[in-house]
């Protein structure tokens, strides 16, 4: 009998043998946890996915019917008395986000261009840095700091203070989604205008601008849609208006701020009109969103 | 030539006054609450984060319901969004685009902490999914591809990914950690808003940012205000310091310069 071909190789030269893996799981588990994850990611991904069909489902069924044509153009009814519309709110929005964009436009772009074009040094990288942070603090401290600033200065609120609010708001996204779109500019546009004789800053005026272009528009309509539906920095800023104004020394509705007390309201009418008002606003910025995705492909 | 070096100069020092907004927006903000918060900071002191009693009448003023409020509904987010957040950032086909819903129309449930969390989740999983998303987009492919040839199956393959990832994704999750803190109006329409501690997690209770937003136009006294505009500034620096350690994870794993305030 002569032994098993794998007892001589073992016996002829140990340093040779086969021995298993030293970390060896079976490979029924390997294969059995593979499962697991592969299972496990899939179903996290659905249920990631859930809450937000349930919410355009539940806004869709709860806020159609409260949406007519009245709703966009009729002030709100006294209370009470069903019907009316959040006109005045619609308008306020406008104003209050067009107020927070003379604010944050220059400075947020600006400071974009100077970020991409400029932004190697300490300063650029103070300045990015405490954007990125500045981004991440919550809406409703920005709104206290506002009242501290605008409303106690100029002694009542208002619309203007509700837009410094929204503009203060938009400055470090602005900023940082600028200096993103001026760096997707190919470096060879700098180089042929510069070998061109161009200086520096007309390289930038006339070259990198006009080439991002689109993508400035884009960064600011992702911004005004978040700043359109924000609610906690105009509650005590701009404070809400129940009745048409468009002075921006006095207090103005906005669409948000209705939402929040239409719909804490004790009136069936007022909570099918706040639905109508979150479908509104779910409509708005997912224009926006779309409008952003089909421009940002073209960009690159 | 030397006229275009003063236009060159004078371009770039207009560009870098602008972006000096930034700083000087930061400041003003931490001055300007400094200021409002000057009454309790002396009255209150340090009872001001250790006190329970909020009784505006009798003007007393301790703020640690809401701390614990805060602390608690964001936690039970964090529970809640991380497994499912990672899990499904590791899913290849799941577009993370959610992340454009204002979300601010609160839930149908009953009130309470829980739901709260519950609310919480939902609303910080886009931060999470597309983030981790991301960074696991730039960690370099090689890693897996190795794994992958070294007989790994696909799991211990997304795991050796998921480790060289491991402060970008700390960093997005502590991002999320700071928008739950932050977030107001959801938790205001459904925590139930009272100043308790309460074991349960089903019982009601307030955060910093819902009693802030529950109580700041009907503040009745300077000192109420003063109070109020104080647990504003600790919110700042929670969050403040809750993103700035963030930031730098993300940067480290991420590059400073890649699209993470876009992605946020």
């Amino acid at each position: 009998m002569s032994p098993a071909p794998s007892d001589a190789l073992t016996l002829g030269s140990p340093a040779l043998a086969l021995r298993p893996l030293p970390a060896g799981r079976p490979a029924f588990v390997r294969r059995f946890s593979n499962l697991l994850l592969i299972v496990a990611s899939g179903a996290s991904a659905l249920i990631v996915m859930t809450p937000l069909v349930l919410i355009i489902g539940e806004l869709l069924v709860r806020g159609l019917p409260g949406m007519s044509l009245g709703f966009f153009v009729h002030m709100p009814a006294p209370v009470g008395e069903p019907g009316g519309g959040m006109a005045n709110a619609i308008v306020g929005t406008g104003i209050l986000v067009g107020l927070g964009l003379v604010l944050a436009l220059p400075i947020g772009v600006g400071t974009g261009v100077y970020l991409a074009e400029h932004g190697n040094g300490p300063l650029g990288s103070t300045v990015r840095y405490l954007a990125d942070v500045l981004s991440g603090v919550p809406s409703i401290v920005i709104g206290v700091a506002t009242y501290g600033l605008v409303v106690v200065t100029l002694g009542h609120f208002s619309a203007l203070a509700g837009g410094v609010a929204l503009g203060l708001l938009m400055i470090p996204t602005l900023a940082r989604s600028t200096e993103e779109v001026v760096r997707l500019v190919p470096a060879s546009y700098r180089q042929a205008a510069l070998a061109l004789g161009a200086p520096k800053w007309k390289v930038t005026q006339a070259v990198v601008l006009p080439a991002a272009r689109a993508g400035i528009v884009t960064a600011t309509l992702l911004a005004l849609a978040r700043a359109a539906g924000e609610t906690a920095p105009l509650l005590f800023t701009a404070l809400g208006n129940r009745f048409w104004s468009t002075a921006i020394e006095r207090p103005i509705g906005s669409l948000p701020v209705m939402i929040y007390d239409y719909a804490r309201a004790p009136y069936a009418d007022w909570n099918r009109q706040a639905w109508a008002g979150a479908l509104v606003l779910l409509i708005l910025v997912t224009v926006v969103s779309a409008l952003l995705r089909l421009t940002a492909r073209r960009i690159r | 030539m030397a006229s275009t070096g003063a236009a060159d100069r004078a371009y770039r020092a207009l560009l870098g006054t602008l972006a000096l907004a930034v700083p000087l927006v930061a400041a003003l903000i931490v001055f300007e609450m400094s200021r409002g918060a000057a009454p309790t900071l002396r009255a209150e002191g340090w009872h001001f984060i250790f006190a329970t009693d909020w009784d505006p009448v009798a003007e007393k003023f301790g703020a640690l319901p809401y701390l614990y409020g805060t602390v608690v509904t964001s936690g039970l987010a964090l529970l809640f969004a991380v497994p499912l957040g990672l899990g499904a950032a590791i899913e290849p086909w799941l577009i993370a685009h959610l992340g454009f819903l204002p979300l601010f129309q609160g839930f149908p449930f009953g009130l309470g902490v829980l739901n709260a969390g519950l609310v919480l989740a939902i609303m910080i999983l886009p931060t999470i999914v597309s983030l981790s998303r991301e960074i696991l987009r730039v960690t370099p492919g090689g890693l897996r591809e190795a794994a992958l040839a070294l007989g790994a199956t696909r799991a211990e393959a997304i795991t050796v990914m998921l480790g060289a990832a491991r402060p970008g994704i700390v960093g997005a999750v502590i991002l999320a950690l700071g928008r739950a803190l932050g977030e107001t109006m959801a938790v205001t329409m459904v925590i139930g808003n009272t100043n308790r501690i309460s074991a349960s997690l089903l019982a009601p209770g307030a955060t910093m940012a819902s009693v802030i937003a529950n109580e700041f136009t009907e503040a009745t006294g300077k000192l109420h205000l003063a109070a109020l505009i104080e647990i504003a500034l600790l919110l700042f620096a929670m969050t403040l310091v809750v993103n700035g350690v963030a930031r730098l994870l993300v940067y480290w794993s991420f590059g400073a310069r890649r699209d993470v305030a876009g992605a946020v």
